[in-house]
């Protein structure tokens, strides 16, 4: 996949687990937590979302990677490469 | 005990919230029960051919975000719909509420059943690979979770818990209110019963494994107590919660008081896994009545437990013998033939669908009463259509579950 295909990846889970939310206006500079009600339990299930729908396996410490849209496209690029976008 | 003592004892109810299978509100499901209307509905289920269910179909957000919706469990959403709906019909001025001083004591069959079913049905789509089973599971099963569910909801600091009792929680959840009320430990109860079970395939499985699951063509005729044409359980959701506070507070901010109550008793048989005992649910009832200082003439209305189970129906309509054998006049009802068994709410909403008699003196019917089970030793059972009966000032309900666990709760009409 390529990055804008990852980043609405990550916009169409973070839709899932944030159903309130309005992200149309999303800055991928700027912290999910800064703009969005998003708390650890919720930060969980991005990363679950993904293991379930990618198999991609994020250890803790690279959490500090999905901070933001822009380092989370930045942090899945690599590992997304060889995978097919969503239909 | 002081005469002030006692005075300060007595419990009131001053605010209701349910969702059954035929209403979200008091108005609803008492207009229901007099129209003779089931809920009774067919119901798709996991792993087996669709079911006969009680389904509710309340607003879940009414009082929850989308978000909380997906992150908490239903029973936790029954939860905070009925609590909110109660707080708001007590007409308290919730934000000066001192919200140390609430207690949320909630009934419930069992919980977790259904959010384990459904981790296990999500990851055998990965092969049961336990990296993808929830992070929200356990929050969602611990025991706790609907009164829990409720505090957030609410702003409550004070106690919350659950009480398992089977399909006796709902009077239970009510009897726990009461009595942190008469100790002291809180000011105000939010107290009832809930239930999420139709949501596990487990229920409905294992009652058809006991040939105690209830079939029918007809959805709307498939819940018989006490008629001869019985085939079983109709299992429903749903959930009624009270705020229940001392007469004294009560009184001081001019609280509408939907009754008073009186008696209450809980007691085991210690027989039987599954199978009811006349005798220690006879017990059970004379118990109450004791503790109300009344006695078998003072009871108006009877809500019984009977769940259309052969040997269930047997054992409580002899027990309602025993105890009202020199009360012809007694009006002896069941919700259940409308709405199914909604488990851990069944005591709670079955009551309180009772409570509008004491203002227009009616019991309701039970439904589905064709041909009397003869081994069913009541004369007194209002039959199809409901009785306008002269004064209700007393009404008894029943609540018995498994393991041998009977629940008896009276609420007596407000009196000076």
């Amino acid at each position: 996949m390529a990055p804008e295909q990852i980043r609405q990846v990550v916009l169409d889970i973070l839709a899932r687990i944030a159903p309130d939310e309005d992200l149309s206006d999303l800055d991928d500079a700027i912290a999910f937590r800064d703009q969005m009600e998003l708390d650890s339990m919720d930060f969980l299930d991005i990363v679950m979302e993904l293991r379930k729908m990618y198999r991609v396996q994020i250890p803790e410490e690279d959490y500090e990677n999905l901070v933001t849209m822009a380092s989370t496209v930045s942090y899945l690029t690599p590992l997304l490469k060889d995978v097919d976008s969503p239909a | 005990m002081t005469n002030a003592e006692m005075y300060n004892s007595r419990i009131v109810i001053t605010g209701v919230g349910l969702t059954s299978p035929i209403g979200d509100s008091l108005t609803d499901l008492r207009g229901n029960l007099l129209a003779g209307k089931s809920g009774v509905t067919e119901f798709e289920t996991r792993y087996m051919p669709p079911v006969l269910a009680g389904v509710c179909h309340f607003d879940a957000l009414k009082y929850q975000k989308r978000k909380e919706v997906r992150r908490g469990t239903r029973a936790g959403s029954i939860a905070v719909y009925c609590a909110n709906e109660a707080v708001n019909d007590a007409g308290f001025d919730w934000e000066n509420v001192a919200r140390d001083r609430v207690g949320v004591y909630l009934g419930i069959t069992e919980h977790g059943n259904v959010e384990t079913e459904n981790e296990i049905y999500e990851i055998g789509k990965f092969g049961y690979d336990t990296s993808v089973w929830s992070h929200h599971h356990n929050p969602r099963t611990v025991a706790n979770n609907p009164a829990g569910e409720v505090t957030l909801s609410l702003g409550v600091t004070g106690p919350h818990l659950t009480v398992g009792a089977a399909c006796a929680a709902g009077n239970a959840g009510f009897i726990q209110g009461l009595q942190m009320l008469r100790l002291g430990e809180v000011d105000m109860a939010i107290a009832g019963g809930v239930s999420e079970s139709i949501h596990t395939f487990g229920i409905f499985a294992s009652f058809k494994s006991q040939n105690a699951l209830a079939h029918h063509d007809d959805p709307t005729k498939a819940c018989r107590p006490f008629d001869t044409g019985r085939t079983g359980i109709v299992v429903a959701e749903g959930g009624a919660i009270c705020t229940l506070e001392r007469l004294p507070d009560a009184l001081a901010r001019g609280a509408k008081i939907y009754g008073e109550i009186v008696g209450h008793a809980m007691n085991s048989d210690a027989t039987d896994f599954v199978l009811p005992d006349r005798n220690r649910q006879s017990q059970c009832i004379e118990l109450a009545l004791k503790r109300a200082g009344l006695t078998p003439q003072d009871i108006d209305i009877v809500s019984s437990h009977a769940t259309a189970t052969e040997q269930g129906d047997i054992e409580e309509s002899s027990a309602l013998a025993a105890v009202f054998k020199d009360h012809p006049n007694v009006a002896i009802n069941n919700t259940k033939s409308f709405i199914g068994h909604a488990m851990g709410a069944a005591g709670a909403i079955e009551l309180l669908g009772n409570i509008p008699a004491f203002d227009d003196g009616i019991a309701h019917a039970t439904i589905n009463l064709d041909h009397l089970d003869p081994n069913v030793p009541l004369t007194q059972i209002v039959a199809n259509e409901p009785r306008q009966l002269d004064s209700v000032d007393c009404i008894l309900n029943n609540s018995f579950g498994m393991l041998g666990i009977n629940s008896v709760l009276i609420v007596k009409k407000y009196q000076d």
